[in-house]
């Protein structure tokens, strides 16, 4: 047989054969699962047939408990289906997998196994998603690496179609699913080799039809129910046989054997680890090396947990087994084991019992790898090491110190076993520069070398803009096992020098490696330039040092910044795997394969990269010992609180994996205003102000997505002391007189998106092209500008009572209490939320639905919702992604509830207390910021008056429960994914339920956080991630949805088209005594727009009519007047307009002129009619004399 | 049906009327290239082929699919790929291919480039897709001081050359006005091989957008006094050249087209009149200048070509001085 590799990750070797075996295939984006769906509709909408030569039918649902109904219904319909997911997606499957499991249908689901949500939400890898759903009666095989999940997914699949069991097919997360290595490729003859035609055949047979009509899915009665429940076993008993024999027959296909627990080590083994998933190739490496050096060790990989193979898991232990360790990657609280440890001590004990075996050995079990934490052979050492202690712990930890139950084991961080033969490479880039893309490019070059194997993994962090990435890269000349995270590498590139000061770099270089640095430095110079940490250790580690300026050699090449071909080069060059000469050939054919699509000219310039990149490069003679005084910077500065430089600062610092147990709160609760600590620096330029020409509009701290260009108005007196550099001019606006001004950057906070430039009104009458602020380079006004923030940071806040807050100006002046997110540069979304919080700040409680905002609001180390010098802010939370309005509205409940107490004893005992004070907390709305800084003074007057009264009934709640008088302005903040699809019947719900809540989706038409995939809020001919031909149906008119109910506030409105409006939609809609939706429109970098000048397409988006503005306030009814104001004009402009600046129209043009042609035509007819709905609606006559009912 | 006859010899094609449709909107679209011809087109040229527009295409696909790629753990990218993106020259030349399919008559293609591999290899393809000629778009704005006039049209004869050498079938030069020596230029581009001048280009020229206070490049169509400037120059130039001569810009109607062709051009290009009046504005003109031919009794258009140029007319001086003096002077007294 002649065998076939490719170079994948575990997602694509699971697609490759899930799109081939089935029919239809239901999707819904998820990590670490998406690519799959991915994958599967980007090769459906290119025609490509499956294995049967028809191509299958891919379709996006609106939540994963969709995709799993259509899953049931189409396995009911007689189709071959399956589906992708991971973590909460699984849970939602739930319901449908008992049904199918129960209904005897055959299916695979891929699981991409990742952490369930708990304390906090994690996108990793582990098993609790698969743990939970291990009582459905769906059987679970687990791949433990790329090649097994490409070939168990054709085990699973086969294996279900004849035994007719549902099949759960799970690897880890990340570690399997985005590592990239060399497999052996299953063709589609090894698909029907394995999948026999009768059982296809047997399961269209068994499909609802007509033709031949059965009753499936009936309610039973005590009377049968137990007994048809029973009536299944058969088909589960005969399984573990039936996996066996595919196992078979596929080791006879291909050579690839596997069984449904494979021991691995001395045949007279003492202590044994049983474990499963990708945990197994760091255990193996162990196992292998230490029974050479003749220690008697072992471990058995489960492959089968679903039925679990008992008596096969006993007879996989050698007899001279004392002790096992069970290892799982899950958490059960509460468990007397964790559910593999169950399963083996049970297996074992049922042996005993039975008499197969004499003895049971001391089982004991631990839990490892939560949420991707690393674990290593010497984590694997720790455990055997644990096995051959007198009284092991029965229940341990591996991987983290547990400090606080001391279940962890110690283990020598510094063990490193890796094979001498294994090349390793780490790569630190940043996200823009294409480093992964480079490394992933580098890891299939390798493998097209005979005989020679490569593997690839990334790690990113969780950054959306200037995010750092680092590349793994090994190659060697057997298959890599090694599932876990170089310890020691031989070759360390920093492909940005400005890491040096903030990052270890070399930390996992080994004596004598090869260290390359891409910097402007010259070699002789570079030297001093380095902090002196790097220079010790190079010294040290006696490490060879090379220079490249690779953003040379890209810019000249035309590249711009995309070094990451001059650098790969590179790599290869001083790799020693090939010659230079060939490094740059492979490296073009790499190039010409990923790129060739996209034109000749990227072609040719990346080539000419390629062609000077070995130029650049030279080795730096390392002087014999360290120079100059540069130091690397501290993680956190040290005016940071002790928890933000104990805890939140190692995380800053890369270190978080240090961290105890009891450095973590145990409930996952946060301290906020942390984002100010993490100073990271990454804009090229910043805007740089001149009060000159500036008109104090306000325009650019409204629009900065990161809070980092803000406007203050502060008595003069208040500039004693202030930096030189500072700047000020007078404040003209006549409601604050006797003010200066200032609009300040801050520079280590600023993306460099330049918005606020773009934004900018006020030109320079002698020099048009300067403007108010201009951008200009961060580094020589570096120093000035960050003396200059510290400055302004000090300067008073204003008081919130003294602004007019309908105003831009107004707005701006009062303190942001969401800054320095991650989101990208230029972000469309966080502008909204920066804005909530100068409104209603500091009585605001955020109920987030998962997505970017929940990432950017609230993935550690730090959050950038904040707190005001009294301490108050936003308090923020998310739930699900599902479930976010229903959660908003709960918290409302809440404060209802506590305030409707809290008032219920005022009347009681407020007379006596003081009946002035009590009729207005009892009678007077706070709604204006007067009013809430009088309601905040009652509440003290009257909590001060309590102290009178201590022991009456009720006192003591009222003490408590004051504060909840006060009102808390709720809101519900999701993107449209949520608000649209996933949490639609929830958002749904909660606009009927008319209680107080506020709904803001951030609408980027698009599930932004997962990479741009289609929901229902993408605009027709829009090209996106699952809908590849560009989208063909219309978008949901969400507001016009909403509206329908007649007493919800709704609003649609667009900060770069009328800041006003959305100004006072905000305002409204917080007012507003009933729910209200308030959609806004985010620009997003999956539009594929130049996200600096966003804020003017948004108008565009409104002069086409595209996105129409408009407020519907059912208590303008009242007093006679339309509820529905449309606050845009008609539209003045085509939507092609509007369609020719955003790449996801443009390349639907480009690649199918016609198709686009027509789509657009559509597109313009769709907005041509809903401009006509809306006309008519906003010119409905409402009669003053007959008021509706008050709406509440 | 008259006997006049309407044909005309174009970069040594032979084309059945001397109207030729010019670079429009019009002749990037074979129903509407159909059209004109039936209105009796002599020649089409299509869109240019802009090298510059297809990189800059081609980079920004690549930029956007770049953009926060593989830089954070959820997403791989923001942009689905796909199958294919048709940037680079493919849909030009398959435009070339479809208008060669369906029209009778000669398809000329432009072409713009900005670099030798450019000018080449593109020229290269339009010709093997099948285009009966090369019309060669070529412009450049010295902004540099140092750089003179003679490096600026050593820079377009370069281009020139490099385009004959690089294809068998004619190429012809479409330039702007902005010529300090229009004659001596013509020789020097036929000696790089060109068959034929085209006068003169029109470009895409700035203009100031008083509320943004941007400057917003914009095309405005030709006007019909544009056509006495390429008037003088074809007179001029259709004594002392043998290339083909055609007139863009202005011609308006037939009396335009007319007069341009007396001067000597062997074309008289038309795009603005066909996009304000529709195709059927060249079947209009064709009758017209029928009408005229019969009135003035010349018996086909290769007969009239040139007998009102500069060295066939009876009063050359007209051609050689500045309109406007003329017109002063003959509201002035004679000059002592």
């Amino acid at each position: 047989m002649t065998e076939r590799f490719m170079t994948v990750d575990g997602n694509e070797a699971t697609a490759s054969v899930a799109y081939r075996t089935n029919e239809v295939i239901a999707i819904y984006p998820i990590t670490p699962a998406s690519p799959m769906g991915e994958l599967s509709d980007a090769w459906s909408s290119a025609g490509r047939p499956n294995a049967y030569g028809s191509v299958p039918s891919v379709i996006e649902m609106q939540s994963e408990a969709g995709a799993a109904g259509v899953v049931h219904g189409a396995l009911q319909g007689g189709a071959l289906t399956t589906t992708f997911t991971a973590s909460q997606g699984l849970l939602l499957m739930i319901p449908n997998m008992f049904k199918i499991a129960g209904e005897l249908s055959p299916a695979v689901i891929h699981v991409a196994a990742r952490t369930i949500a708990t304390h906090a939400l994690s996108i990793f890898g582990d098993h609790s998603d698969v743990m939970a759903v291990r009582s459905t009666g769906w059987a679970m095989l687990c791949s433990n690496d790329v090649q097994e999940a490409h070939d168990f997914a054709l085990i699973s699949q086969a294996v279900s179609l004849e035994s007719r069991i549902p099949f759960v097919h799970f690897f880890d997360g990340f570690r399997t699913s985005h590592e990239v290595a060399k497999i052996c490729a299953l063709s589609d003859e090894d698909i029907h080799a394995m999948i026999r035609r009768e059982w296809v055949m047997a399961h269209r047979s068994r499909s609802l039809d007509p033709d031949r009509p059965v009753l499936r899915g009936s309610a039973q009665n005590p009377d049968v129910f137990f007994q048809a429940r029973e009536a299944i076993n058969p088909y589960y008993d005969a399984l573990p046989g039936r996996v066996r024999d595919a196992m078979e027959r596929f080791a006879e296909l291909t050579g690839r054997r596997y069984d449904l627990v494979d021991y691995v080590g001395h045949p007279e083994a003492e202590r044994v680890i049983v474990l499963m998933g990708s945990g197994c190739g760091a255990v193996q490496e162990l196992v292998e090396r230490r029974v050479e050096e003749g220690e008697k060790l072992g471990f058995v990989k489960v492959r089968l947990f679903r039925p679990f193979p008992a008596a096969e898991l006993v007879a996989a232990l050698p007899p001279t087994v004392r002790a096992v360790a069970v290892l799982d990657r899950t958490k059960e609280p509460g468990a007397v084991g964790e559910p593999l440890y169950q399963d083996v001590v049970t297996a074992l004990a049922e042996a005993r019992m039975d008499g197969v075996i004499d003895d049971v050995p001391r089982v004991i079990g631990g839990r490892y790898g939560l949420s991707s934490k690393e674990f290593t052979p010497a984590m694997a050492l720790a455990v055997f090491d644990e096995l051959a202690r007198d009284e092991p712990k029965r229940h341990f930890t591996v991987g983290i110190v547990d400090d606080v139950a001391h279940t962890s084991l110690e283990w020598d961080r510094e063990l490193s076993i890796e094979a001498d033969d294994v090349t390793r490479a780490i790569f630190y880039g940043l996200g823009s520069d294409g480093t992964v893309g480079a490394s992933k490019s580098s890891v299939k070059i390798i493998a097209q070398q005979p005989d020679t194997y490569s593997q690839g993994y990334f790690v990113y962090d969780s950054k959306k803009a200037g995010s750092v990435t680092v590349s793994h890269l090994r190659f060697g000349p057997r298959p890599i096992g090694s599932s876990y995270l170089i310890q020691l590498a031989g070759f360390v590139a920093c492909h940005q020098f400005s890491f040096l000061e903030r990052i270890d770099v070399l930390e996992r270089a080994q004596t004598g490696a090869t260290f390359l640095l891409n910097t402007t430095h010259a070699p002789g110079e570079v030297w001093a330039h380095l902090p002196v940490e790097v220079q010790e250790e190079i010294l040290r580690k006696e490490l060879r040092f090379f220079v490249v300026d690779g953003a040379g050699v890209a810019r000249e090449a035309g590249l711009g910044g995309r070094i990451n071909t001059v650098m790969q080069v590179c790599f290869f060059a001083l790799s020693g795997l090939c010659s230079a000469e060939e490094a740059v050939e492979r490296v073009k054919a790499s190039i010409r394969e990923s790129y060739g699509k996209r034109g000749a000219t990227v072609l040719e310039r990346n080539f000419r990269a390629v062609d000077r990149a070995l130029e650049g490069l030279q080795e730096v003679d390392v002087p014999a010992r360290p120079a100059g005084d540069l130091r690397r910077l501290p993680p956190v500065p040290a005016a940071a609180p002790d928890f933000v430089q104990r805890v939140t600062g190692m995380m800053i610092a890369g270190k978080g994996d240090l961290l105890p147990v009891s450095a973590l709160p145990v409930d996952g609760t946060f301290p906020v205003a942390t984002a100010q600590w993490e100073k990271r620096g990454i804009a090229h330029e910043i805007p740089i102000w001149d009060p000159e020409i500036c008109t104090q509009c306000g325009l650019c701290p409204l629009v900065c997505p990161h809070a980092a260009i803000r406007m203050k108005a502060y008595p003069e007196e208040s500039l004693e002391g202030a930096p030189a550099s500072f700047k000020a001019t007078t404040w003209t606006d006549k409601a604050l007189p006797g003010r200066d001004m200032t609009i300040q950057v801050a520079p280590d906070d600023c993306t460099g998106c330049g918005i606020c430039v773009q934004v900018c009104p006020a030109r320079s009458k002698e020099v048009a092209k300067h403007k108010a602020i201009d951008m200009e380079p961060r580094e020589p006004h570096l120093a000035a500008e960050r003396e200059s923030f510290a400055f302004f940071l000090d300067l008073p806040e204003v008081d919130p009572r003294s602004v007019d807050a309908d105003t831009v100006k107004g707005t701006q002046l009062l303190e942001p209490l969401f800054e320095f997110s991650g989101a990208c540069a230029g972000c469309g979304e966080t502008p909204y939320l920066k804005l909530l919080t100068q409104l209603f700040g500091e009585r605001l409680v955020v109920a987030n639905a998962t997505g970017c905002s929940s990432i950017y609001g609230g993935n550690l180390p730090t959050t950038p919702w904040s707190t005001n010098a009294e301490g108050r802010g936003p308090a923020w939370s998310n739930s699900l992604f599902e479930d976010n309005a229903e959660f908003g509205l709960g918290m409302r409940l809440a404060y209802e509830a506590h305030g409707n107490h809290a008032r219920s004893i005022l009347r009681d005992i407020g007379a006596e207390l003081d009946p002035e004070l009590a009729k207005s907390l009892l009678v007077r709305c706070a709604r204006d910021a007067e009013a809430i800084h009088e309601r905040r003074d009652e509440v003290e007057r009257l909590r001060g008056l309590l102290g009178e009264h201590v022991g009456r009934p009720g006192v003591r709640d009222l003490d408590e429960l004051a504060e909840g008088l006060v009102p808390r302005s709720v809101w519900i903040v999701g993107g449209d994914g949520w608000a649209y699809d996933i949490g639609f019947g929830g958002l749904d719900h909660v606009l009927a339920s008319g209680r107080r809540v506020n709904m803001i989706v951030l609408d980027t038409g698009v599930y932004s956080n997962t990479g741009g995939q289609a929901s229902k809020a993408t605009p027709r001919a829009a090209v996106a991630k699952f809908a590849a031909g560009g989208r063909s149906t219309r978008k949901k008119d969400l507001g016009r949805i909403a509206m329908a109910y007649g007493d919800v506030y709704v609003a649609q409105i667009a900060m770069g088209s009328n800041p006003r409006q959305t100004i006072r939609a905000l305002a409204e809609a917080e007012d507003y005594p009933g729910p209200s939706l308030v959609i806004a429109y985010s620009h997003c970098i999956a539009h594929g727009i130049e996200m600096s000048g966003a804020m003017a397409h948004q108008k565009v988006a409104t002069q086409t009519g595209f996105w129409p503005l408009f407020r519907f306030d059912p208590r303008r009814e009242l007093e006679g007047e339309n509820p529905f104001q449309l606050d845009s004009r008609k539209p003045t402009k085509p939507f092609s307009e509007f369609a020719s600046k955003e790449a996801r129209f443009a390349m639907l043009n480009h690649a199918n002129p016609d198709g686009a042609e027509a789509l657009m035509a559509r597109a313009q007819r769709d907005i041509d009619e809903q401009w006509s709905i809306y006309e008519q609606m906003a010119k409905m006559g409402f009669d003053a004399n007959e008021p509706q009912e008050n709406p509440r | 049906m008259s006997s006049t006859d309407l044909s005309t010899t174009y970069l040594g094609l032979e084309l059945v009327s001397p109207l030729v449709a010019s670079s429009s909107p019009l002749t990037g679209k074979v129903d509407s290239a159909l059209r004109l011809e039936e209105a009796g087109a002599g020649a089409i040229v299509l869109p240019s082929l802009f090298q510059e527009q297809i990189e800059h295409e081609e980079l920004e696909l690549a930029r956007l699919h770049d953009f926060g790629a593989e830089s954070y753990s959820e997403a791989s990218g923001y942009m689905p790929e796909l199958q294919a993106y048709n940037t680079g020259p493919g849909g030009y030349l398959r435009l070339v291919e479809r208008m060669r399919a369906a029209l009778e008559i000669p398809v000329l293609a432009s072409l713009n480039g900005i670099s030798k591999e450019g000018w080449e290899r593109h020229a290269k393809l339009i010709e093997s897709a099948g285009a009966n000629a090369i019309e060669l778009n070529i412009v450049h704005v010295p902004t540099d001081p140092s750089l003179t006039a003679e490096n600026v049209e050593n820079l377009y004869t370069e281009q020139v050359a490099t385009v004959t050498q690089a294809v068998e079938i004619p190429v012809s030069v479409k330039v702007g006005a902005n010529l300090s020596a229009p004659v001596n230029f013509a020789t020097k581009i036929r000696d790089a091989g060109a068959a034929g001048l085209v006068l003169f280009n029109r470009f895409l020229e700035p203009d100031i957008d008083l509320e943004t206070m941007d400057v917003v490049p914009r095309l405005e169509l030709s006007r019909p006094s544009e056509m006495r400037m390429p008037l003088r120059w074809i007179a001029i130039l259709s004594c002392r050249s043998d290339l083909s001569l055609a007139a863009t810009g202005g011609a308006h109607g037939a009396e335009d087209a007319l007069k341009l062709i007396l001067a000597g051009a062997d074309v008289v290009m038309v795009a603005s009149a066909a996009i304000l009046h529709g195709p059927s504005f060249l079947s209009d003109t064709l009758t017209e200048m029928r009408t005229w031919i019969e009135e003035h009794e010349f018996q086909s258009v290769t007969q009239m070509k040139g007998s009102m140029n500069h060295e066939n007319c009876p009063n050359p001086a007209g051609f050689e001085r500045l309109n406007y003096m003329k017109a002063l002077m003959s509201y002035s007294s004679p000059s002592p």
